[in-house]
C-alpha cells in the first residue's frame, strides 16, 4: 500500500506535473495499461474543473490530488475549495455550444470514463473520486 | 509534449495539423489558430488530429468553438482522426454526431456537406 499526496498550485500547466504523477503512481502500483489512459485522462480532468474553479474562487491555493493504492483498488481523489459541484444533466454538445469552457464538461467526460465516481461537495469545497481495480498480487 | 501548429491550404480547405497534447494549458494556443483563420476568412477547416497524443474537455471545447465561429460563416470543421483513445473521448461526450470525422485528410478535403 502506498499514498501519493500532491498539493498543486492552481496553473494550467500544472495539471500536467498532475498527470505524470498520477500515472507513475498507477504504474508502479500495477495498474492495467487499459486504465492508465484512462486515469490520466481522468485525473487531468478532475484537476482541470478544480485549477478552474481556484483561479476564480481561491488563487494562491492549491488543489489536494491523493493517489492511494490498496485493497480496495487505485483511488484517486482530487478536492478543491471552489462552490459545490453542478450536476451534468444536460447534452455535452448542447453545453459547449452555449459556453466553449463549461466547467461542466470536464465532469461529464469523467463520469463517461470511470465507473464509481463520487462527487463530495460541502461548505469547504468539494472531492472529486474514483477508482480503478488493481490486480491481485500472488505472492 | 507541447501542442504542435501548421497549417497547409488544400483547394478551398485549410488543414490545420494538430500535434502533442491538447489540455487546459495549451488549448487556448489551438483557440487562437482557429480563430485566426476565421477572421482571415478560412472558413472551411479539417483538423488533423492524428498526431495528438492527449486530449481533453477543454480541447473539446476549443474544437465546438471553432466549429461555431465557422458555422457562422456557412463554412465547416471536419476532423481526421483514427486513434481509438482519442475518439474515446468523442464518442462519450457525444460529439461524434456534432463533428463529421474522417479516416484521411484526403477523405475529409473531397468530403461535401
Amino acid at each position: 500500500m502506498a499514498t501519493v499526496e500532491l498539493l498543486l498550485p492552481p496553473l494550467p500547466v500544472h495539471v500536467r506535473t498532475a498527470r505524470l504523477v498520477g500515472v507513475a503512481a498507477a504504474r508502479r502500483a500495477g495498474l492495467d495499461d487499459q486504465y492508465v489512459t484512462d486515469l490520466r485522462l481522468a485525473l487531468g480532468e478532475a484537476c482541470s474543473r478544480a485549477v478552474a474553479l481556484h483561479a476564480k474562487h481561491a488563487p494562491g491555493v492549491p488543489v489536494k490530488v491523493v493517489v492511494r493504492d490498496g485493497p480496495a483498488g487505485l483511488l484517486v481523489e482530487v478536492s478543491d475549495v471552489g462552490p459545490a459541484a453542478a450536476p451534468v444533466s444536460r447534452n455535452v454538445g448542447d453545453l459547449l455550444e452555449e459556453d466553449e469552457s463549461d466547467p461542466r464538461v470536464a465532469l461529464a467526460v469523467l463520469a463517461g470514463l470511470v465507473d464509481e465516481l463520487k462527487i463530495t461537495s460541502s461548505n469547504g469545497g468539494t472531492t472529486v473520486s474514483f477508482r480503478w481495480p488493481l490486480p491481485l498480487l500472488v505472492v | 509534449m507541447d501542442l504542435s501548429l501548421s497549417t497547409r491550404t488544400e483547394g478551398d480547405r485549410t488543414v490545420v495539423v494538430v500535434g502533442g497534447e491538447i489540455d487546459v494549458y495549451t488549448a487556448p494556443k489551438l483557440r487562437e489558430q482557429l480563430i485566426d483563420l476565421v477572421s482571415s476568412g478560412q472558413y472551411h477547416l479539417v483538423v488533423d488530429m492524428e498526431g495528438v497524443e492527449f486530449l481533453d474537455s477543454t480541447g473539446l471545447g476549443v474544437l465546438v468553438g471553432g466549429l461555431k465561429r465557422v458555422r457562422a460563416h456557412q463554412g465547416s470543421l471536419r476532423l481526421v482522426c483514427t486513434q481509438e483513445r482519442i475518439l474515446k473521448i468523442f464518442r462519450i461526450t457525444g460529439l461524434t454526431k456534432v463533428f463529421p470525422i474522417h479516416a484521411t485528410v484526403e477523405e475529409a478535403v473531397a468530403a461535401t456537406e
